[in-house]
């Protein structure tokens, strides 16, 4: 009676607080930060380009500039403590576009700055840094190619004289609407590195602006929602989580406020810790297994599974073929992905894929421009990944290997840096003319040019880290434990049902036949006995 | 009318079948897990085997009691008195209708090659799939008793010969036990616990 009489109350006054046009305050608002842009005195203007918020946003953010030129993400440069080696994208080749000397006015319309276009770009300068690339929320903002990355409020003929117009566009609302980043900004340049999306990683593509949980158990949009930040906790600009000196084997356990909080925070163990299987049926065997196998093995079945295909080979000694009246062609596969571009050489695009899987320990070595080559000993690797079963700090790590085929100069035995975007005489997208390309492009990077040139075998190891399943498509037991297992031709580790000793089994089996005919065969001569007597 | 003894107990016929039930699952899932053939599929035949494996266990503590408190354990203390016998028996009067060399009796069950096999698989193929067995169960805290060291490979072998020595010692069990009196008096006794004998 209490009860029925408290229900009805409830719902009464549920009922008035509804028609009174009461509603509970929407979450998202709860959730907003304490600052509304909009309302900054300095942002309640026109802008004309990109630098002009930039002085807007450094009017407050006094700091953020110089935390910005002190990243990766700014100075495309990265030493490497465990081997000196100079790396970050302005030293590195790959065997994609392969570099960016020559090329910079279209490669940095992925750089964190403005006006990069060629290899005298000031990095001092402050308003030269390009806040709204990662702070944008409107999924407006856009960064002209061709233009060192540059942002324009109105509308500009790019080039100049060309005729074209590119659109501008409202940088005042984009810089009113400013927030945290997102799966969408960092997607914006790190799903489609390689020139395209998904062409380079396999794990980051478009697929993962909104995911389900299929496709990434963390990032899915309508479950734990997780932006490419909740993992790579970025602090000061300085954004953790690197491709030059990956965390292969954490051994540092969960990270904890007020400990453990040293080391990567973009690992698998940082939330999840060492011993990660908690309950289950295999729960302390799969922890045994996490002791050798990187989580990513069993947890990421497979890449490029958005929908997205990745290029998973490039052949550049393919291109420059030209059709029958003479022009720059494009073969294209049934689902209308490039397989062959005039300017490019051939491509193998893949969805879907099973990674190959190595030992890797984190250490990472380029082959770096002034390297000398042996292209007796091909393929080159673009990056050698090094590991072992023994060495302690290795675990088995799932791969894609991009492999491809790009030129060298075959009397220098270099690798080189072709000069490939642009219109002018040498660009070998618009002109086909490899010594001409590599010329400029080496004399860019400061380097001789023999002006012989052929093309050398190429792979590029990227560890395999994103589109993480749901447990339950993790892999099985038996994609490994098979005979054919996905482990095959790993060393170091005994699988059971994959290394079965060949003569074990060979002699085994032959005996237990020969007991089977034995016991036959004097069953049978029982039987024929009896009748005869 | 053929004499008939009693031979095997309740206690004894228990154990012998949950036994026999118990190693048949352990083998069929035993090779499953090996990749031979896929039944249970790998995940699955691991767990079945496991819990195949600790019932068994189980069961053995049961049949060691049942063996030290009853003195059952001396029939298997090995002879070499008419193994010779034995052996020309199988290989040749059997055919001939000649009759059995051993006497089979409540003190003697077992014939002197049935000794010799069950003392080999008690003494050999069991020590070796129990420890090997025993290792694989508890392979992820080896390395806390300090057998860090031991390599999966060997152990997982040394498993696998000692399945391959069970495996022909079933068939021949199994063939063996036709040669009774008649076809079937062997596995009578063995439901019954009454043996017929000359």
């Amino acid at each position: 009676m209490y009860s029925s009489l408290r229900f009805l109350a409830a719902a009464w006054l549920a009922g008035g607080l509804v028609l009174a046009g009461v509603t509970p305050a929407p979450v998202a608002a709860m959730k907003a930060t304490t600052a509304d842009h909009s309302k900054f005195k300095e942002l309640q203007r026109n802008f004309a380009t990109g630098p002009d918020v930039t002085r807007a946003c450094l009017s407050c953010h006094t700091e953020a500039a110089k935390q910005v030129q002190h990243t990766k993400h700014w100075t495309w440069e990265f030493l490497n403590p465990d081997n000196d080696q100079r790396l970050g994208k302005k030293n590195v080749l790959n065997n994609f576009c392969i570099s960016i000397p020559q090329n910079y006015r279209f490669c940095t319309t992925c750089h964190v700055g403005y006006g990069w276009t060629d290899k005298h770009f000031d990095f001092t300068v402050q308003d030269r840094v390009d806040c709204l690339v990662c702070h944008d929320t409107t999924g407006t903002y856009k960064k002209v190619p061709g233009t060192g990355g540059m942002a324009f409020g109105k509308d500009m003929e790019l080039p100049p004289g060309s005729g074209r117009i590119v659109k501008g566009i409202d940088l005042r609302m984009i810089a009113q609407k400013v927030g945290k980043t997102s799966r969408d900004t960092c997607g914006a340049c790190h799903f489609y590195g390689g020139g395209g999306d998904g062409v380079k990683h396999g794990d980051l593509d478009s697929s993962l602006a909104v995911p389900d949980a299929e496709l990434d158990v963390h990032m899915d949009a309508l479950g734990l929602d997780f932006t490419c930040g909740t993992c790579h906790k970025t602090s000061s600009h300085e954004v953790p989580g690197s491709r030059y000196t990956p965390t292969a084997k954490d051994r540092g356990g969960a990270h904890i406020r007020g400990k453990n909080t040293e080391g990567n925070p973009a690992t698998c163990v940082s939330c999840h810790d060492n011993d990660p299987h908690k309950s289950g049926r295999h729960a302390s065997r799969l922890n045994h297994h996490a002791k050798k196998v990187a989580c990513q093995t069993c947890h990421i079945p497979e890449f490029a599974r958005g929908g997205v295909p990745t290029k998973m080979s490039w052949d550049w000694s393919t291109a420059g073929q030209l059709d029958a009246d003479g022009k720059q062609f494009v073969k294209r596969d049934e689902k209308g992905k490039i397989i062959y571009e005039s300017r490019k050489g051939d491509f193998i695009n893949a969805t879907n894929v099973r990674p190959e899987y190595r030992w890797f320990n984190g250490e990472i070595t380029y082959t770096l421009i002034e390297d000398r080559i042996d292209p007796n000993r091909q393929p080159i690797g673009i990056n050698r990944i090094n590991g072992s079963p023994h060495d302690g700090k290795s675990l088995i790590w799932p791969m894609k290997i991009m492999r491809g085929k790009q030129p060298y100069d075959a009397e220098n035995m270099n690798l080189v840096t072709p000069h490939t975007a642009g219109d002018d005489d040498y660009g070998y997208w618009k002109n086909l003319n490899w010594a001409r390309a590599i010329e400029s492009g080496m004399k860019d990077s400061g380097l001789p040019f023999s002006g012989k040139v052929d093309f050398v075998s190429t792979e590029m190891y990227w560890p395999i880290t994103h589109m993480v399943a749901p447990k339950e498509k993790a892999l099985a037991c038996a994609e490994c434990h098979a005979r054919d297992g996905r482990l095959a031709g790993l060393d170091g580790i005994y699988v059971l049902a994959q290394h079965n000793n060949k003569w074990v089994d060979t002699i085994g089996w032959t005996l237990v036949f020969l007991t089977l005919l034995g016991v036959l065969g004097h069953g049978f001569l029982r039987i024929i006995s009896r009748k005869q007597s | 009318m053929a004499e008939k003894i009693y031979i095997f107990k309740r206690f004894e016929r228990f154990w012998h079948w949950s036994q026999a039930a118990l190693i048949i699952f352990l083998m069929l899932t035993a090779f499953d897990i090996h990749g031979t053939y896929t039944i249970f599929g790998f995940e699955d035949a691991v767990v079945y085997h496991r819990a195949a494996a600790w019932t068994l266990v189980g069961l053995w503590i049961f049949a060691i009691f049942w063996h030290l408190t009853t003195g059952e354990w001396r029939q298997y203390i090995p002879t070499t008195t008419n193994v010779i016998a034995m052996v020309k028996y199988y290989a040749v009067g059997i055919f001939k209708n000649a009759p059995h060399p051993h006497r089979q009796t409540q003190l003697q069950k077992h014939n002197p090659l049935q000794r010799l096999a069950y003392i080999f698989i008690l003494l050999v193929v069991g020590p070796l799939l129990w420890t090997t067995g025993w290792l694989l169960l508890f392979w992820d805290s080896l390395a806390d008793w300090g057998l860090g060291g031991l390599q999966l490979e060997w152990v997982a072998v040394g498993h696998t010969i000692g399945a391959f020595l069970m495996l022909i010692f079933l068939i021949a069990h199994v063939y063996l036990i036709t040669t009774g009196v008649t076809v079937g008096s062997h596995l009578k006794a063995m439901i019954t616990g009454w043996e017929e004998v000359h």
